[in-house]
């Protein structure tokens, strides 16, 4: 039989605020356990919330860049359950009336073709603590840090047809978060995590099969993986005769596979009810129209505009907006340089193989994009070829030099351009190889192209590479056929 | 001196007669020899009143002459106080010493009143008897055989036998105004968003509300305007000026609208009762108001739409209290669900546990609709009877409470008959409104308490007409026997 998959995503960010979505504590990363945590984040007794307005502006920017309507009036609602990192005995999120309503995103597959996710929801909730279960002898610790830091749950609709697809757009909301700068997508530290609702269906059935809800699970890679293994689990399980139960499980990524959690019969029943010590928040158009002045550029109005103003071909432009540091960067090298083709070129070649042998995320990038703007200057100047370039573009990459005018400098790799010193060179190479000249005049013109080549490499060899190529071009000819 | 009012004292300290230490260590005195029969206190802080009775003298003789520096006042055991045990009058909180003080013990403090102590309450506010405290009841200076009602009980106890001249309290269905009109006193619960919550331990957050209970009008007009402001801390704290409740005492009540509303004297009212809130009637005519019946109609759906809203929220609110990071833990949990249930079964009383489970009941996925929806559409309609109501009259009047004080024992076995004794104060914590209590006569030597009620933000309104009432009776001034 054949099967369908349907994916369904639900995106938790964490919100890039200074401080929680409920208390004044810092959200920082990493800090010494229960550091950042106030009166409110432990939960103490007669302690209240009040909300950070700046984790409503970063969640109507997402709203806006997806095409959402904006909740008038924002409910929070209490979700109560028992947990030692839950300090509260409820988690403050919304049920009823979420601040990001219906809206989409579009996503590029491999093959080049777009295709628009639905976006069901998107609301404000905070982060739990958590649970230490090392180095306590047989106790549990707990770290309340993390409580209370605004996560904005992007909850996708059953649009997404397979792990690939999954993967792309959890990458195109990485993306627009970036973009939008309210989260920094970091996942290793668990910025951004993802839940997985999976499910098979007979190629062509309307009805959806039950599905799977796998939890937590934090890097592009592991996404692929655990969809893909519970896409087979799940296949195989109704084709031996059994049956798919909803529940959720938890993606191992040691031993590649999914284990089950907990079944919908154990799952709790969490008595969300409006949160009476907040107030609805109330969004007025004119805090809308403020919000939406502020939006930067988004990604696709980016890809867009790389084609339109700097004449990139789609699959570059796609590739250069994927994230706002690489569009950036791409974009100082070109005002530089004013050579957008070459810009991209070099960008999303020796530069991104350059980082990627050293796994560097671009704002780390070793060579600058002023650098290289004023290398690629060189190249259009004739102060370097394109294959003295390379040897520069290593030299800073290394360290060597503060510009590439200093390294062009400082190792001597100035082209030649006077021709007269290249014809000497020229000269010096076709007395060495008489034969080859006596058998190139004799050739026809088909061989003579063959050829060519070679007195080429010779010239530039002979010229340290430094000879300007077109001139070695220009007057081999000359000198050959004359 | 224990007979002073609030305004009395501000008036002999300014006047030198006696120092904040003198007055402070008189009522110490005073407690430590009246409250073994009363238990209206949980816990005295004589060291630290001592320490901020002689700071509140430094500071007059440094020029400062605020109306309550020096005042001594006791706090009703669930606003925070830091580095003082507060307890809730609960096991579960029994060691718990707050790290911080509640807005309204900062501003209190602020303001120089001296803390005596901690007053004991009913459990988590829970009750109209003071009979669910792990501290034991607390009994009536008018009948020691008598409850004081509740939960602000110690409060109204330790006032009333002039332990202190005032307390605070807090009001969530009555409980200010209730214990007020049990004890003789004038008890005011402001309009919801008028005090700060912050640092007042949640019962239900919706309905909770800090306010004065004391003598006289007048003294509670001196504590609330202190109490009273925005406090950025509490999201539902209204950002509104604070009115001089103390300038609004003296208006004539010439022209005053009074609404009598009939649902409030049906059956189950105490005939007696009845009598002396028509006599209390007569003397505000005197003075110059006119009276007429209103309809309240949906009054009568007050009681379970609060014992469905109010136990619904304290459901979720308690649930922090679960033996992991304060407060009381089992001994040798086993596990995690082993530590959950003994510490919350061990440290709860039977009165929080029933509300707990109401209110858990009410917020089940398959009932909230029936249950905690219905109970705020309720709600709404008891807002809209008053809103409606105001339009034709300035204040309403009616009984505090359907019975004067019954005796300890008499409804715990019946939490229905305990539930009902909220009938008339309810709805004002429903729709937000302020309401006051005023001594109003006696029954068989037990207090009868007036109460007033106002449109949203007119406590200076309440105030005013107790405080006119208080000028042309002296039933506020009687003093119970042997205290």
């Amino acid at each position: 039989m054949q099967w369908e998959t349907v994916i369904g995503l639900e995106i938790h960010a964490q919100l890039a605020t200074r401080s929680k979505i409920f208390s004044g504590s810092a959200t920082t990363f990493g800090a010494e356990p229960n550091t950042q945590a106030s009166l409110i984040d432990l939960g103490m007794p007669g302690t209240l919330p009040v909300l950070n307005e700046e984790a409503v502006r970063m969640a109507v920017k997402f709203g806006l860049a997806i095409e959402a309507e904006i909740g008038h009036t924002n409910v929070f609602a209490r979700k109560n359950y028992f947990y030692p990192d839950l300090p509260k005995g409820y988690q403050t999120s919304q049920m009823d009336k979420p601040i990001v309503g219906k809206g989409f995103l579009d996503i590029t597959l491999e093959d080049g073709t777009v295709k628009r996710i639905g976006i069901t929801r998107a609301h404000l909730e905070e982060d739990a603590g958590k649970s230490l279960h090392e180095d306590f002898h047989g106790m549990s610790g707990i770290d309340l840090n993390r409580a209370g830091t605004p996560l904005l749950e992007i909850v996708s609709e059953p649009d997404i047809r397979s792990a690939k697809e999954a993967v792309a757009y959890v990458k195109a909301i990485h993306a627009l978060v970036r973009y939008l700068g309210i989260c920094d997508g970091n996942m290793a530290e668990g910025s951004l995590r993802c839940d997985c609702n999976v499910s098979v269906r007979p190629k062509g059935q309307e009805a959806f099969g039950t599905r799977a809800e796998i939890k937590n699970v934090n890097s592009f890679r592991f996404i692929e993986r655990a969809i893909n293994h519970e896409v087979q689990r799940q296949i195989e399980l109704i084709e031996d005769g059994g049956k798919v139960v909803q529940e959720t499980r938890l993606y191992d990524p040691n031993k590649d596979e999914t284990r089950s959690m907990r079944s919908k019969e154990e799952a709790n029943d969490y008595r969300y009810f409006p949160c009476p010590d907040l107030l609805p928040v109330v969004i007025e158009p004119g805090f809308l129209d403020e919000v939406r002045a502020g939006l930067p550029e988004l990604p696709g109005e980016k890809r867009a505009r790389f084609e339109r103003e700097h004449g990139l071909s789609a699959y570059d432009a796609n590739v250069l907006s994927a994230s706002r540091e690489l569009a950036d960067y791409f974009e100082q090298v070109q005002q530089v340089c004013g050579d957008a083709k070459l810009a991209a070129n070099w960008v999303m070649g020796e530069l991104s193989s350059l980082l990627n042998k050293d796994n560097l995320e671009i704002d780390r990038s070793p060579v600058s994009a002023a650098q290289l703007g004023g290398m690629i200057l060189r190249i259009k100047d004739n102060t370097i070829s394109g294959k003295i370039a390379k040897m520069v573009f290593e030299a800073l990459a290394a360290g060597e030099g503060a510009s590439a005018d200093a390294v062009i400098e400082a190792k001597g790799l100035k082209q030649v351009t006077d021709s007269g010193a290249i014809e000497a060179v020229l000269d010096e190479v076709l007395a060495a190889n008489a034969a080859q000249v006596e058998q190139y005049r004799a050739s026809d013109e088909a061989k003579r192209a063959k050829m060519f080549g070679f007195f080429v490499g010779q010239a530039m060899k002979a010229s340290k590479g430094k000879a300007n190529p077109g001139q070695v071009n220009e007057l081999l000819k000359k000198k050959l056929e004359g | 001196m224990h007979r002073l009012t609030l305004a009395q004292i501000a008036r002999g300290l300014a006047a030198k007669d006696f120092s904040a230490v003198e007055l402070s260590e008189a009522l110490l005195a005073r407690i430590g020899q009246f409250d073994p029969q009363l238990n209206s206190f949980i816990t005295v802080t004589a060291d630290q009143a001592r320490a901020q009775a002689q700071a509140a003298d430094a500071r007059r003789a440094a020029g400062e002459n605020g109306a309550l520096l020096g005042a001594p006042i006791a706090h009703k055991d669930l606003f925070c106080t830091q580095g003082v045990r507060t307890s809730c009058a609960s096991k579960i909180l029994d060691n718990f010493v707050s790290p911080y003080d509640a807005t309204v013990v900062e501003k209190l403090a602020a303001a120089g009143c001296v803390s005596l102590g901690k007053l004991n309450m009913d459990e988590f506010a829970m009750g109209s008897a003071n009979e669910s405290s792990h501290y034991g009841p607390v009994r009536n200076p008018w009948n020691t055989e008598c409850v004081p009602g509740g939960s602000s009980g110690g409060s109204a106890a330790a006032v009333a036998a002039r332990l202190i001249p005032a307390a605070t309290g807090s009001d969530t269905g009555g409980s200010i105004r209730q214990p007020a009109a049990l004890t003789n006193l004038t008890g005011i619960k402001p309009t919801y968003g008028r005090v700060s919550r912050w640092g007042m331990i949640a019962y239900a957050s919706s309905l909770d509300q800090g306010g004065p209970l004391a003598r006289t009008a007048e003294d509670c007009a001196l504590l609330l305007g202190a109490m009273a402001g925005f406090d950025p801390k509490d999201s539902t704290c209204v950002d509104q000026p604070v009115d001089d409740y103390l300038a609004a005492l003296n208006r004539p009540l010439n022209g005053l609208r009074i609404g009598l509303p009939r649902e409030y004297f049906g059956a189950g009212l105490d005939p007696r009762l009845s009598d002396a809130v028509m006599a209390c009637v007569e003397v505000l005519k005197k003075l110059g108001a006119t009276v007429r019946e209103i309809g309240l109609p949906n009054m009568q759906h007050a009681i379970p739409a609060y014992y469905v809203i109010a136990p619904a929220e304290a459901s979720s609110n308690l649930s922090r209290f679960d033996g992991v990071r304060f407060g009381y833990r089992c001994e040798s949990p086993v596990n995690l669900e082993d530590l959950y249930k003994r510490s919350r079964g061990e440290g709860f009383g039977a009165e929080v546990k029933r509300r707990i489970m109401v209110g858990t009941y009410a917020l089940s996925a398959g009932y909230y609709d029936a249950y905690y929806l219905k109970a705020q559409k309720i709600r709404r309609l008891i807002r809209s009877d008053f809103i409606g109501a105001f339009q034709e009259v300035d204040v309403i009047l009616g009984p505090t409470t359907p019975n004067p004080a019954w005796k300890l024992g008499e409804k715990s076995s019946d939490p229905i008959a305990a539930y009902l004794e909220d009938i008339y104060t309810i709805t004002a914590n429903l729709a937000g409104i302020p309401g006051l209590s005023m001594p109003a006569g006696f029954v068989d030597g037990l207090p009868v308490g007036v109460q007033l009620l106002a449109p949203y933000f007119q406590e200076g309104r309440l105030l005013n007409v107790a405080h006119q009432y208080q000028q042309a009776t002296d039933w506020h001034q009687r003093a119970p026997e042997g205290f």
